[in-house]
């Protein structure tokens, strides 16, 4: 079992003829994904290897029966292509692309709330269920199927985290970078709730930052529902206050988003806090064996 | 990015936000030639520098002469300005602004931000004005009203009156209160703001309801689409450094320490520093190298990371998804020679064509300290610089 992706998912591409498009749309289909179809205003009747490309999403999504899209849109444009796909009634939207402008993902965000899309990202990796499923950009080879679930607001720190574990033995049953954007669609709890009805995900890697309060609330959720063990980390408790660290949404300010708050908050649901980034995975073990006894 | 306040004021003048008259001055004689300018008995002389309190730090005066102005100009400018928020180096003073005085009846606070958790702009008042509004927020957290807007309506009247009503503004003031709420959402949403903050929004001894200072920051992902807010960036009040890498499409942040990181991927930076610090010396930086880095690009970064004459070891942490190692190796032994490296240079790198990178780097003659984890390699590059 497994969170949001599988064997059967059938996934569009949208911006498949981009240097990132097409170089992540190969890559996924080599893992085993099933690459259904491009988007490409203009370019609809011709294909990417073998793959159709479409003009419109709707398009595409009536042709293929996707159920699932990718997004590599640069970011003037990819608030609009993640409308589009959310119009089309497309049911997982992944946006990979980084630097969308805050306030068109408060409009996207707004018309998410009457649709039946779930949106993951933007600025994120991806999502990928190992052995099954790979869409975004992660390196599908550092995964092993397996029974633990990863959130990350970050990157290349998830695949450090993946790679810690399967160097352990322990697989993973989902991977969701949900973004490092300020505003996201799919959000911590969010991603917790899938995990907590998952029967194939026996405990959690989660893994913060500064900036924000979504981890202190993760935290209360997780205290108040979560049955499995959960292990955390936050990166940024070296950050000043007031300074973007690279991700827009990884910033202290106005007297929040400190490290020291949502290690407090973590710690105090009874979650196991990794103080270093290189104990993730001998941390989740422990937690595991833990509970099992 | 962050803007003066007399730019922010302009910016929200054109919006129709109701701000003071004044004009901003680079030498004394501009300065005395503003305040005979305006034709007022009395105007307000302020400092413009990308940091608050200035006020306590002694660069904002009252003044009634185009001699004063000229006096406050000549003492200030072309110096640094030392206040709470700029640290102990202060900030070069390279303009003074001259408006026109107002009497003062009540000091409120406005602000506007993106709300994360609404996913919305919020507005932020306060009947405390003139404060720390972070330390009102702390002490008397009642004070403080947060309202979010929805995006679809935008500013309504009834919110913009609900405002007003609950900061306790009466009769003809609630009415400007309104419009000016209404104007300062439009002017947030049409530059792509991330923060207005009008601290003190002032009502006047005669009943006007305006803005005394005024602090603008935009969304960085939002200025493409905004030239004209782009070219009121000003780089003197940007880390030398930072504007450097920005130019290659690097982030880099300054800090104190003196251990060098370089890494791919902002979450991984941040950790790679926490991890140095956990080990027990201080990050210099941070440093994301991004995920299509090529050779040039690390050895910018290098050169950067070099630049600050503090950073005593450089640790390289790299994850290669995209990015691959054998490509970090050849950059990192190319900008090595460039630079004549001569301080602790640990290693770590994983993923992608990782053995081939490993091989370029032990072949390179370059002195490299190999780590095999993070761990190992924060670890190693504490015991590089002794402790």
């Amino acid at each position: 079992m497994s969170i949001l992706v599988n064997k059967n998912t059938r996934v569009l591409t949208q911006g498949i003829t981009g240097a990132t498009g097409q170089f992540h749309t190969r890559a996924c289909r080599d893992y085993g994904t099933q690459m259904v179809g491009g988007v490409v205003p203009g370019k609809g009747g011709t294909d990417f290897e073998g793959i159709p490309i479409f003009d419109t999403v709707e398009q595409a999504r009536k042709a293929t029966g996707a159920n699932a899209t990718v997004i590599y849109v640069p970011p003037p444009f990819a608030a609009d292509a993640i409308l589009e796909a959310v119009a089309a009634g497309v049911e997982l939207v992944i946006c990979i692309t980084e630097g969308i402008p805050v306030l068109d993902m408060v409009k996207v965000k707004h018309y998410l709330k009457d649709s039946k899309s779930r949106l993951i990202g933007p600025n994120c990796p991806g999502v990928i269920t190992p052995g099954e499923c790979k869409i975004g950009i992660m390196p599908g080879y550092i995964h092993k199927p397996g029974r633990v679930g990863v959130i990350s607001r970050s990157g290349t720190l998830t695949y450090e985290a993946v790679h810690q574990l399967t160097q352990l033995g322990i697989g993973q049953s989902t991977c969701v970078g949900i973004g490092g954007d300020p505003i996201i669609g799919t959000n911590q709890i969010d991603a917790l709730e899938l995990f907590n009805k998952d029967s194939g995900t026996d405990g959690v890697i989660f893994i913060g930052e500064i900036g924000g309060t979504a981890e202190e609330e993760a935290a209360t959720y997780i205290k108040q529902n979560f049955k499995k063990p959960v292990v955390a980390f936050i990166a940024g408790q070296t950050a000043p206050k007031g300074r973007r660290m690279g991700h827009a949404g990884a910033i202290i300010s106005g007297g929040h988003g400190g490290a020291a708050d949502k290690i407090a908050a973590l710690k105090a649901a009874g979650i196991s806090v990794a103080m270093s980034p290189a104990e993730l995975g001998v941390t989740m073990k422990a937690a595991l064996d833990g509970h099992k006894n | 990015m962050n803007i003066h306040e007399f730019q922010a004021k302009q910016v929200l003048g054109r919006f129709g936000v109701p701000v003071p008259k004044g004009q901003p001055a680079s030498t004394p004689e501009e300065a005395a030639a503003a305040f005979r300018a305006l034709g007022l008995p009395k105007a307000v002389i302020k400092v413009q520098i990308h940091a608050g309190g200035r006020g306590k730090a002694g660069g904002v005066k009252l003044i009634s002469s185009a001699e004063e102005a000229r006096e406050f100009a000549a003492r200030l400018l072309d110096k640094p300005l030392v206040t709470h928020q700029t640290g102990p180096e202060g900030r070069v003073v390279r303009r003074v602004y001259v408006e026109e005085a107002s009497q003062v009846a009540r000091e409120l606070y406005l602000g506007m931000v993106v709300d994360r958790k609404a996913a919305a702009v919020a507005v932020i008042a306060s009947t405390e004005g003139g404060m720390e509004i972070e330390e009102v927020a702390a002490k008397t957290p009642e004070k403080i009203i947060t309202d979010p807007v929805d995006p679809l309506l935008g500013m309504a009247p009834f919110q913009a009156r609900r405002i007003a009503f609950a900061l306790g503004l009466k009769d003809k003031q609630v009415g400007q209160f309104a419009t000016l709420l209404g104007a300062l959402y439009r002017a947030f949403v049409e530059t792509d703001a991330s923060l207005i903050e009008i601290n003190p929004l002032v009502v006047t001894t005669d009943g006007r309801v305006i803005c005394l200072d005024a602090k603008i920051s935009f969304d960085d992902n939002g200025l493409f689409r905004h030239p004209d807010i782009r070219e009121l960036r000003d780089s003197n009040e940007e880390d030398p450094a930072e504007t450097e890498a920005a130019k290659y499409d690097l982030s880099y942040v300054h800090l104190d320490g003196n251990i060098g990181c370089m890494v791919n991927g902002a979450g991984l930076a941040m950790a790679t520093m926490d991890i140095v610090k956990y080990y027990g010396a201080e990050p210099a930086n941070f440093l994301d190298v991004g995920g299509g880095a090529n050779a040039q690009k690390i050895a910018a970064a290098f050169r950067i990371l070099l630049s600050d004459s503090r950073v005593k070891a450089v640790l390289i942490n790299v994850f290669g998804g995209i990015m691959q190692c054998d490509v970090l190796a050849r950059g990192v032994v190319d900008a090595a020679r460039e630079v004549k490296l001569s301080i602790p240079l640990v290693v770590r790198m994983e993923g992608t064509n990782v053995k081939e990178g490993k091989q370029i780097l032990a072949e390179s003659g370059i002195k490299v300290i190999a780590a095999n984890d993070m761990a190992d390699a924060a670890r190693r590059v504490v015991e590089s610089i002794g402790k």
